[in-house]
């Protein structure tokens, strides 16, 4: 199986599934002519042509309602926010429209927004958040945050059969840094099943994006301290594979969750509330969560460092869970 | 390593349902240096006598229960200060004062922007970001109460399988049980039952008279479990699977409460059995007499097991080891008598064990309607925690279906069980108005006391017997 980047496999994903479909189109800031911002559509626009590969104007409403109503005429877009700091400008069409035209009218929307998020490169406020746990709230949206290779393609591949708006959250900081074996073949991975990164038996961490490497650094840590760490990608938010998560506390009763993004209102705090409902008479130490402090993201690379978790942090909370 | 802060010194939890302990000895005097996990002091409970390691080191800069008090379980017992800190002049005259941080001024949120005066162009409109925390908060530990605390899947786990965690040494964080120390420990068979679960007060009717009872009368009180090393009981295997036949059906709490208590009062106490056979000529004819006034004046039947009950509360003022208890090194008598009288559900599965609280201060009428009464609560599923607990000499009355003879266990902590018997009519040898011996039928009882040997010898419970059999043969007519 060829090796390839995080990015190598998003924009793979996106090409075959652009040849097998067509009805699959992009569209976005830069996409076409430049190729992406970061790259991901270098190449399209040759062999697609302009009508699949739309260079927008710098709108992102215009860009995920034209989208939302593309889909509503039976296409499948694939509309890519520069920055997901940005698909708050859409918020409207996306949380209004988008989500609630199925429940409302009985029509599905399948579309795909392409979301680059995280930071870790002192992009500064606005172009390193990881707002998912925002659209996770929202009845009707699908959330996805792949973080190897195999499973950028695979869920994007999913993402787009999806009948539902779909949020695709991909990591800026993997995009070049990761690399693995991702096959030929088209694939799709299910949503809704969690990866087990790493298997312990000790504590259960769960996280996903970036944060499923520091995890597992910091596992690594740990093990050579005597501690065995599970590191649980859970791969898809909405939804999220309740039932893996349930079944490692069980075996393991403590659980550590930890996100990118920040700590209050962050989806870890609905994983740690549904293991306090329904694992209770499993846990053996309270649940910890590890996410960014509540406040912007820093530019300067020191800050940056400070408020992104690091290993040494998720090491230093598994120790202290590891010690309860 | 000196510790940083005070720590305070707490009685300790010895077992899941133990709520007080003695400080029996101080290890350690103040101003003294300690280690930590250094012996401080020994205490004991109704169950155990251990020694308190202090949780930290530096100078025992306080103490605050002297020898021979107890106290409850959380009291702060002493305080462990820095070395260098001087101890503290007197100890705290109040009972449970928080002990203030000595070397810190109160601390309060710090105010950021307070005393920072603000440049007079600034412009107040752009809310500052909330203050970045730590990304990895300091865990919520159980600290001190490490050893007290139970995490719920170490309370399920306990659950399971019928084990104190109490009695568990803990890894975790203040000596906590973890899930693993708790797992280990059953693997490793030591798993003694767990602590009576607390039975509940009301349970199913019971007979009109105090009823006739099997052998036990355990005390319904949530009993505490032994604390330290693990009594050597059978292992709590994994039970085997019923085979073809047989039948299974889940345990409810009295029974649970009922195995551990017996179970645990026979490893705890030197349980020794004497008999004895009183004719009951004179309470026969005594209750014939009082029985229809009693009835029609107070609507209360005086039973026989209210006359011996009556004559045992007597006697046991002369005998007060026997109304008892062995409390660590200590043995505890008092001027009261809280009896508690064995009664059975109707089904024959199942008792309880009603107290009649300072029964020392009841006739005879008196104690037959304190009988009656808790029979009639028990009935009617009104009984209160409160009526039964706190027993001092429990009566077990299994005669009603004939039996002349038992063993019953100890209810503890208590230091004996009286059981009375059937009440039947024997060729008796007798003497005649002439000195003679003549065989005549007398209504003769045999009554036993079962008593713990550690505590009460042959001779002292013999002495009981003796006086109480002369005080239910040489029974006054009128008394009452």
């Amino acid at each position: 199986m060829p090796e390839k980047t995080y990015l190598q496999a998003i924009s793979d994903g996106l090409r075959q599934e652009m040849r097998r479909d067509q009805r699959v189109f992009c569209l976005g800031e830069d996409v076409g002519v430049y190729g992406g911002a970061f790259k991901v559509t270098q190449g399209f626009q040759e062999e697609f042509g302009a009508n699949r590969v739309l260079d927008m104007p710098l709108s992102e409403t215009a860009i995920v309602a034209g989208a939302t109503g593309a889909a509503l005429m039976g296409m499948r877009p694939v509309a890519e926010m520069q920055f997901a700091d940005f698909v708050s400008c859409a918020w409207d069409h996306l949380v209004t429209v988008a989500a609630k035209q199925r429940f409302r009218a009985g029509t599905p929307v399948p579309i795909v927004l392409r979301l680059p998020s995280g930071g870790g490169f002192s992009g500064g406020p606005f172009h390193s958040q990881n707002p998912e746990s925002s659209f996770a709230h929202i009845p009707g949206l699908k959330v996805v945050c792949p973080a190897t290779p195999e499973d950028a393609k695979g869920l994007l591949a999913t993402s787009i059969e999806d009948p539902n708006p779909v949020l695709y959250f991909e990591h800026k900081h993997l995009y070049r840094r990761i690399k693995g074996e991702v096959p030929d073949d088209r694939y799709t991975t299910p949503f809704g099943k969690a990866r087990v990164h790493r298997e312990g038996d000790d504590i259960t961490l769960i996280t996903w994006g970036a944060m499923v490497y520091t995890a597992d650094e910091a596992a690594g840590k740990l093990a050579d301290e005597g501690v065995s760490v599970e590191v649980l990608d859970l791969r898809t938010l909405i939804p999220w594979d309740r039932d893996a998560v349930l079944a490692s506390v069980a075996r393991c009763s403590k659980a550590l969750v930890l996100h990118e993004d920040t700590k209050t209102g962050g989806f870890g705090a609905e994983i740690a509330a549904t293991i306090a409902e329904e694992a209770f008479e499993q846990l053996d130490a309270p649940v910890r969560r590890v996410a960014a402090p509540d406040a912007p993201v820093p530019f300067a690379p020191s800050l940056e460092k400070a408020y992104i978790p690091q290993v040494d942090d998720v090491a230093a909370a598994l120790r202290d869970l590891a010690a309860y | 390593m000196s510790t940083g802060t005070q720590v305070e010194v707490v009685m300790p939890q010895m077992g899941v349902s133990v709520a007080e302990g003695t400080i029996t000895r101080w290890l350690k005097q103040l101003g003294d240096t300690v280690e930590r996990d250094e012996t401080l002091l020994e205490i004991s409970t109704d169950k155990v006598d251990t020694e308190v390691p202090s949780p930290g080191a530096g100078v025992l800069a306080e103490i605050r229960v002297q020898e021979g008090e107890t106290v409850e379980v959380g009291t702060v017992l002493a305080v462990i200060a820095p070395e260098g800190a001087a101890p503290a002049e007197a100890p705290s005259a109040a009972p449970e004062p928080e002990t203030p941080e000595a070397d810190s001024p109160a601390t309060e949120e710090p105010v950021a922007v307070a005393e920072a005066p603000s440049p007079p162009e600034a412009s107040p409109e752009a809310p500052a970001p909330a203050a970045p925390q730590p990304a990895a908060p300091v865990a919520a530990g159980p600290g001190e109460n490490g050893r007290t605390f139970v995490s719920p899947v170490v309370a399920r786990i306990a659950a399971e399988h019928g084990v104190d965690p109490g009695g568990i040494p803990g890894t975790g964080q203040g000596g906590r049980v973890t899930k693993k120390d708790i797992l280990a420990f059953i693997d490793s068979g030591a798993a003694t039952p767990a602590p009576a679960e607390e039975l509940p007060a009301a349970v199913a009717p019971a007979p009109s008279a105090p009823a006739p009872q099997p052998e036990a009368a355990p005390s319904p009180a949530p009993a505490p479990a032994p604390a330290a090393a693990p009594a050597p009981v059978a292992a709590a295997a994994a039970p085997a699977a019923p085979v073809a036949g047989e039948q299974e059906e889940p345990m409810n709490a009295m029974r649970r409460g009922i195995a551990e208590h017996m179970r645990r009062s026979l490893d705890t106490s030197a349980h020794v059995t004497s008999a004895i056979e009183v004719d009951m000529s004179r309470v026969v004819a005594a209750r014939n007499v009082l029985k229809k006034d009693y009835q029609a004046s107070y609507g209360v039947n005086p039973t026989y097991l209210a006359f011996v009950t009556k004559a045992a509360i007597e006697t046991l003022k002369d005998w007060p080891w026997i109304n008892g208890e062995m409390r660590g090194e200590k043995i505890v008598t008092r001027p009261y008598v809280h009896v508690g009288v064995a009664v059975s559900l109707e089904d024959g599965k199942g008792l309880i064990v009603p107290v009649i609280k300072h029964a020392q201060d009841l006739n005879l009428l008196g104690v037959a309607r304190a009988i009656s009464e808790l029979a009639e609560k028990a009935r009617t599923k009104k009984l209160l925690p409160d009526d039964v607990q706190g027993g001092t000499f429990t009566i077990t009355n299994p005669g009603g279906y004939g039996t002349f003879h038992g063993t019953p266990i100890i209810s503890q902590p208590q230091a004996a069980i009286l059981g009375t018997y059937a009440l039947v009519k024997r060729p008796w040898v007798v003497q005649d108005e002439l000195g003679q011996d003549v065989i005549a039928i007398r209504p003769l009882m045999n009554v036993t006391l079962t008593y713990d040997h550690r505590l009460v010898d042959g001779a002292y419970a013999g002495s009981f017997l003796r006086d109480l059999r002369q005080r239910l043969e040489g029974w006054d007519e009128g008394s009452a």
